[in-house]
């Protein structure tokens, strides 16, 4: 489409932002129509959060300028936007926990000015919502709500301002299948009534299935814009990472029957002290992957926590390799051969003020060679560090420079490389690849698999269906801290999959009576 | 003898209604501050501060009105101190409200020293409401007081209106729970989160007056006597509600005027385990307290003492 199109809602000329050192968007120019829904799509780091920032509002851009229906307009912030039509639903909601549904939508309005009259206000947004096909009970607390309700407070919040614009980030990343279906199907209705959606995903399914046009962005910059018709996957792809992509992953090894983590009917507690995980049983073999599919927060990291002894068992026992281990400290654990991957890898993973060197030994310090009686042995401390560096291709600038300057994805591989190095016999990975771009993920699940290969068994808990469909031997489902089935590979359906993180436990059982064969031999 | 007893009822009921006040005022302060998510420590410094403030300038002028808005002048001029260390300076808010603590202490001991042992000319003087002081019991416990105590009334309910029913209310609200919301829509973090520290800043300051001016009525140094932070434990054990601050108040006020009957009857509890109750008291609650809230902290304004930093 040509520029000045009466039908360009949104102009976004030569867009430039620059952060400390990067250069975050370059001269990018992104129009937008009228009852269309416009897909972002590039890998993390593209420059597609930042670019939507600016048009939120958020940031300012250093050059370049934004025009709404063809008017130049300044978006100092969030409020400007609103008033100019353009919403935004962030990958993190803002809405806070402890109000209702209809005080975090008229939060920040102008009207009325005093005296709030809940009454109406929640009546005007049933309206609202059933015309939309957007389900949500004004009266609700936030923190009563599911994520996928969350997110339809949010869109509601945006077409109760009056938003025409509406930009979603990575609105899919939380979903269910069956949600995201519900998602689309609200977009759709959205379309029709003549608002435009800006849907940002790295997910090219997605692209697919609901964008009318999609605008790829690669390293800051908008590489091409294209109507759905024309595009394919593959082309997409290609553009998205700016090579041919695909590679083969190492070759796939029956898994032995040697049984090395055995969880049975494990309960814990959650941080708000409810029950997190519901008797909970699972098994995994030396040289398999399981993969832990689900909604986050149903029992994922608590499953992750109670195996690396980070959190307390209250009923049930964990035995590695016919050892218990439940309750047992982290120290112990570690002992026993288990490697973690933790969720919060910058968190928990690694001290990001620390070297390189000092995080490579957090876990190897007390032992020879590192260890040498009381003190550390510098040389070989450095010596593993520059081992692992070198052999797991880890970018780093220098072996003493802090590990929070790492990227990403390096210091994912980092953290992998010295819980590998450890020797393992089980591995627990908690969204190894979350945030990571498409490079990094290769690499990481190289590693994952060449472990596997070795005939380290691996628990792979993560939130990304395809990640799993990948690399999992069998999945399993947790619902509410429940584990609804189990899959073999042979049985993946997506649909099930989706239905039991949906809580639907007749789904199946069949997954899980082949898996209770399994056990008693 | 019944008749005595009853007396002795109402009469305890009464004081700890006088004795809650001041304390009753800090909270609320305190309540309204930590609200919009900043946590405020110096309660103990700037009561001692309004206190001054208001005697002198009562001395001064013979007005109490005049020293009653001394009071919140000077407490909330404390308390905007504070706001510009804790929220435009990022200082940590438990440091910054200590250090303003020693420093109320201290200026209001130095501005004080020419008042010690002067009388007022004035001071607060209960005021019968007519027919409501004719109800049995309530009518001398609530309703024989004086204005600041009735204006305490009024501004619980007050408060307790703004804070469920009004948009400004909710504003506040977000602010304390998750400012990062309140700035995306439009809200403005630092306003107001200035504006409600030196509103609690001002209350707190008349709290300290109602010491100086109705309670003692006089000015001694270090009059305050811990009532700060039993103001502060008092907020946790209100739960951030103005009603239950305002049930708490009269709770810690009754302990104290015991204390104070029991020895003036003379029994053989030692004075100084008396003097010790509402201290001990403050220690049950906040034990109780967090006790019941270790996993999830009920009620406290899910960004306190976080500082607002845009990304």
């Amino acid at each position: 489409m040509l520029s000045g199109d009466a039908a360009c809602v949104v102009e976004m000329r030569d867009v430039t932002k620059r952060f400390p050192g990067v250069l975050a968007n370059d001269r990018i120019t992104f129009r937008v129509h009228a009852g269309e829904v416009h897909a972002l799509l590039g890998e993390n780091g593209a420059g597609k959060s930042t670019l939507m920032n600016i048009l939120a509002g958020l940031y300012r851009p250093d050059a370049g300028e934004i025009l709404v229906k063809g008017r130049r307009v300044q978006l100092g912030s969030p409020r400007h936007a609103i008033a100019a039509g353009i919403g935004m639903v962030h990958q993190h909601f803002r809405l806070v926990q402890t109000f209702t549904v209809a005080q975090n939508i008229t939060l920040g309005m102008p009207q009325p000015r005093f005296v709030l009259n809940m009454r109406a206000i929640e009546d005007e947004i049933a309206r609202l919502s059933s015309t939309y096909g957007l389900r949500v009970d004004p009266r609700a607390k936030i923190w009563q709500l599911s994520v996928g309700e969350q997110q339809r407070v949010e869109i509601v919040k945006m077409l109760y301002r009056g938003a025409n614009i509406l930009i979603l980030d990575e609105p899919t990343a939380v979903l269910t299948p069956q949600e995201a279906r519900d998602l689309f199907a609200t977009l759709n209705r959205m379309k029709q009534a003549g608002r435009s959606i800006i849907f940002i995903t790295h997910k090219l399914d997605e692209v697919m299935e609901v964008a009318d046009r999609v605008t790829v962005l690669r390293d800051g910059r908008a590489i091409t814009t294209l109507d759905r018709k024309d595009a394919t996957p593959k082309l997409l792809a290609n553009l998205m990472v700016g090579r041919e992509i695909g590679g083969t992953m190492p070759g796939k090894k029956e898994a032995c029957s040697e049984c090395v983590l055995r969880i049975s009917g494990v309960s814990a507690l959650g941080d708000r002290g409810t029950l997190a995980l519901r008797g909970v049983s699972l098994e995994v073999a030396a040289g398999e992957v399981l993969g832990i599919a689900g909604v986050a927060g149903n029992g994922q990291r608590e499953l992750a926590e109670v195996i690396t002894g980070l959190r307390r068992v209250q009923e049930g026992c964990i035995m590695l390799r016919g050892a218990d281990i439940t309750n047992r400290t982290p120290l112990e654990v570690i002992r026993c051969g288990v490697g973690h991957i933790p969720e919060d890898r910058l968190g928990t993973g690694m001290v990001p003020n620390l070297s390189v060197v000092d995080n490579v030994i957090l876990k190897s310090y007390r032992s020879r060679p590192v260890a040498k009686g009381p003190f550390i042995h510098a040389r070989a401390a450095r010596e593993r560090a520059a081992d692992l560096v070198q052999r797991f291709q880890v970018k780093a600038a220098g072996l003493d420079r802090p590990i929070r300057l790492l990227s990403g994805g390096n210091s994912q591989k980092l953290l992998l490389a010295r819980e590998i190095s450890a020797n393992p016999s089980l591995l627990v990975a908690v969204h190894p690849t979350r945030g990571l771009d498409i490079g990094a993920t290769e690499a990481i699940h190289r590693m994952l698999i060449e472990q596997r290969n070795r005939g380290v068994a691996i628990l792979l808990i993560s939130e990304d269906l395809e990640e799993l469909a990948a690399l999992a031997d069998r999945v399993a489902v947790l619902f509410a801290g429940r584990v609804m089935g189990v899959l073999r590979r042979d049985e993946w359906d997506i649909e099930r999959i989706g239905l039991m993180m949906a809580g639907s436990a007749t789904a199946d059982t069949t997954g899980c009576s082949a898996d209770k064969g399994d056990r008693v031999s | 003898m019944e008749q005595t007893a009853m007396a002795f009822v109402t009469s305890v009921l009464a004081a700890a209604v006088a004795a809650g006040t001041p304390i009753l005022y800090a909270a609320l302060g305190e309540v309204v501050t930590e609200r919009s998510g900043v946590l405020n420590l110096s309660l103990e410094g700037t009561m001692l501060v309004g206190a001054v403030s208001g005697f002198l300038v009562t001395v001064r002028t013979g007005s109490l009105a005049a020293g009653v808005v001394a009071a919140a002048v000077a407490g909330g001029l404390i308390a905007a101190l504070h706001a510009f260390l804790t929220v435009t300076l990022k200082v940590n808010q438990v440091v910054s409200g200590l250090s303003l603590t020693l420093f109320g202490t201290g200026v209001s001991g130095y501005l004080g020293k020419p008042v010690i042992g002067v009388p007022t000319p004035v001071s607060f003087k209960p005021v019968v409401v007519p027919g409501l002081a004719r109800i049995p019991v309530l009518g001398d416990v609530l309703f024989n007081q004086d204005i600041l105590v009735y204006a305490s009334y009024v501004l619980v309910v007050a408060l307790w209106f703004f804070f469920y029913r009004t948009r400004p209310g909710l504003h506040m609200q977000s602010v304390g729970e998750s400012p990062e919301t309140a700035d995306a829509l439009g809200i403005n973090v630092f306003a107001t989160r200035y504006a409600y520290t030196i509103i609690g800043g001002m209350l707190t300051g008349i709290g300290g007056s109602y010491l100086s001016l109705a309670y003692a009525p006089s000015w001694i140094e270090y009059m305050t006597a811990g009532r700060g932070w039993i103001a502060i434990a008092l907020v946790i054990f209100a739960v951030w509600n103005p009603l239950r601050a305002m049930l708490g108040a009269y709770l810690f006020g009754g302990i104290d005027a015991l204390g104070f009957r029991i020895q003036v009857l003379g029994a053989i509890i030692p004075s100084f385990f008396l003097k010790m109750m509402p201290y001990i008291f403050t220690i049950a609650v906040l034990i109780f307290a967090t006790a019941r809230s270790r996993n999830y902290r009920i009620g406290a304004p899910a960004a306190l003492g976080v500082p607002y930093e845009r990304e």
